[in-house]
């Protein structure tokens, strides 16, 4: 039985609309209409214990909207989910009492108070053991580096220091369970760094289950073993990232810095991507031509100063995958 | 004990920090001692204006300015706007971290609401007990002061009549916040319970002042428990049995209103959605 079991989920909203402008306004006072948007059409996935999955999709896409289900917030319209054998927005004070959620974009400590007294309070609000507690607390502290933190009231704190304190404040009461809403956005990167490091030991040293959306894609190289592509509601890819980028985007890229003007080559599957004097940018496919037999050919004909192959960037992978599934954000 | 642990702290978290706003409660202060003397001097120049009709009034002067700086003594109880705090996280979304505890959403709102009530009510209080309990009749203005209660019984149930009086003003705020959280839009529940609030409590004149054919409705309607019905026990206008009836009616009042409040907070937490990324 997996951890987390989500079936055939789908949530649609109702938005009021009006014209533009005055006379608009005035007729969404005597007749309001309606248009129903599709967040989520149908979303299946299921997650053991320990796992780390990225939850990736243009804006928009329904990730969000997976999450607040997933954490009792939202109840969907039709669809089934199981979390550690309960129903979240059935069963919401039971579930909500096992997970941790953080959302990147909102703030769940006190604006107005010490980071130790929102801690504390939610101590209280959990009804976590005081000994435990302590426990807990000064470990988080150590692994966050909130020492010097936590005597400042919220509304003090950089945005990474806030965001520490925040994930800290999640875990207090030993959640099984953490879901992280772009839990990076806005942070600079030795912040990105520390989060994603704390998320990381989190996961493989107290096995904690973690899903996180980012729109980072190096949050998901540096983390997830697992990544789901949500787009219009749907998911639309679920494999380790490796995989994915193996089907969307296998092609391999050869810069070349030759001893002279750079040469014409005619290679079979190799196209030339951009010539600038004596650099030449190659694009090949690995599963046709082999970097090293690439690189033999062009060393054996061409005297060659400098050579290396690079991946496609992350960014690029998952663009053209959005695009191949015309997920893009309407 | 355990179970009451995250409402005792959420209580006292608001009162503690509401607590910090000292300028705010003494500003608030000021305000009150001006209102105070303006309807001091208009109910003067009525009770002196037309001493008949003053005789065949049911409460008398001295009892009208003692209502009158209770009322404003009192102010902060007065359930005309919803928790800003409630406003607030219907404004950035935070109030779906409100969602993921585990504690009745009804009762952690509750205790909120009476945390931020009691934190304004206590220095506001003090300082006018202290500016027209005091100071008035030390400076020779006796007959314009509030006075001490009308006897040790009307001290007592006027206690136990003004700590149902908060615990049904809090009842009603969280009306609001339903409200508030339904419409996601603070302002115009909030100046529509202005006016019903500042009349039917009794604040802008002693509920017994009106017309006789209005007396029994303005009685037993909500908010006579908020204000009117501790201030009547306090002065011994409503004693013996009837300063009974007034704290059954504040008991009734408030038996009522949470229940209402905790269908149709499930209600609107059942539909609620999160709009926006």
């Amino acid at each position: 039985m997996p951890q987390i079991l989500v079936q055939d989920l789908a949530k649609t909203y109702r938005v009021a609309e009006r014209a533009p402008g005055m006379l608009g306004a005035v007729r969404g006072l005597v007749r309001r209409r309606w248009r129903t948007v599709e967040a989520l059409k149908n979303v299946s996935f299921s997650l053991e214990r320990g796992e780390l999955l990225g939850f990736i999709g243009p804006n928009g896409a329904g990730k969000s909207t997976t999450i607040k289900i997933l954490s009792g917030i939202l109840r969907p319209d039709s669809g089934r989910v199981e979390i550690e054998g309960l129903v979240p927005y059935a069963d919401r004070i039971k579930h909500v009492a096992r997970i941790g959620v953080v959302f990147g974009q909102r703030t769940q400590l006190w604006w107005d108070l010490p980071v130790i007294d929102g801690f504390d309070l939610l101590r209280d609000i959990y009804r976590v053991d005081p000994q435990r507690y302590k426990a807990t607390r000064d470990e988080l502290v150590a692994m966050l580096r909130l020492e010097k933190l936590l005597d400042q009231p919220v509304r003090q704190l950089s945005l990474g220091q806030r965001m520490r304190a925040e994930i800290g404040a999640a875990l207090l009461h030993e959640p099984s369970i953490l879901f992280l809403d772009e839990p990076t956005i806005g942070l600079d990167a030795p912040s990105k760094l520390a989060v994603r490091e704390f998320v990381k030991k989190l996961n493989q040293e107290h096995g904690v289950t973690v899903l996180l959306t980012t729109h980072d894609m190096h949050d998901i190289e540096a983390l997830a073993q697992r990544v789901i592509v949500i787009g219009h509601g749907r998911v639309l890819a679920d494999s380790p990232f490796e995989a994915l980028r193996a089907d969307v985007l296998a092609e391999r890229r050869l810069f070349v810095d030759f001893a002279q003007d750079a040469p014409a080559l005619d290679l079979p599957g190799v196209e030339v991507r951009n010539r600038d004097g004596r650099s030449l940018e190659l694009a090949f496919d690995p599963r046709i031509t082999s970097a090293p037999a690439l690189i033999a050919a062009i060393t054996a004909r061409h005297a060659v100063e400098d050579i290396h192959v690079e991946q496609p960037a992350i960014e690029e992978v998952i663009a053209r995958f959005y695009d191949l599934h015309g997920a893009n954000e309407a | 004990m355990d179970a009451l642990r995250p409402y005792a702290a959420a209580f006292s978290s608001r009162f503690l920090l509401m607590m910090q706003y000292r300028a705010a409660a003494l500003a608030g202060f000021f305000t009150q001692c001006w209102f105070g003397a303006v309807h001091v001097m208009v109910l003067a120049a009525f009770y002196l204006g037309a001493p008949e009709a003053a005789a065949a009034s049911p409460i008398s002067l001295s009892q009208a300015v003692t209502y009158t700086w209770l009322a404003q003594g009192l102010l902060a109880v007065m359930p005309w706007v919803g928790d800003p705090e409630i406003a607030d996280g219907v404004r950035t979304g935070a109030i779906s971290y409100d969602r993921l505890r585990p504690v009745d959403p009804y009762a952690l709102w509750y205790v909120r609401a009476a945390g931020w009530m009691t934190a304004r009510l206590a220095p506001r209080v003090a300082l006018m007990i202290l500016a027209a309990g005091i100071v008035l009749p030390l400076i020779g203005q006796g007959q314009w002061a509030w006075r001490p209660p009308a006897s040790l019984s009307a001290a007592l149930l006027f206690a136990l009549s003004e700590a149902l009086a908060i615990a049904l003003a809090c009842a009603i705020i969280m009306l609001i916040n339903i409200v508030v959280v339904a419409t996601l839009n603070a302002r115009g529940v909030n100046i529509l319970m202005q006016p019903l609030v500042i009349v039917f409590t009794g604040n802008l004149l002693p509920l017994a002042l009106y017309p006789d054919n209005l007396r029994t409705f303005l009685f037993v309607q909500p908010f006579a428990g908020t204000l009117d019905i501790p201030n009547r026990i306090y002065f011994g206008a409503l004693a013996g049995q009837m300063a009974w009836v007034g704290i059954g009616l504040q008991l009734f009042w408030i038996t009522t209103l949470v229940t209402l409040g905790r269908w149709w907070l499930g209600r609107v937490m059942a539909r609620l959605e999160v709009q926006g990324g």
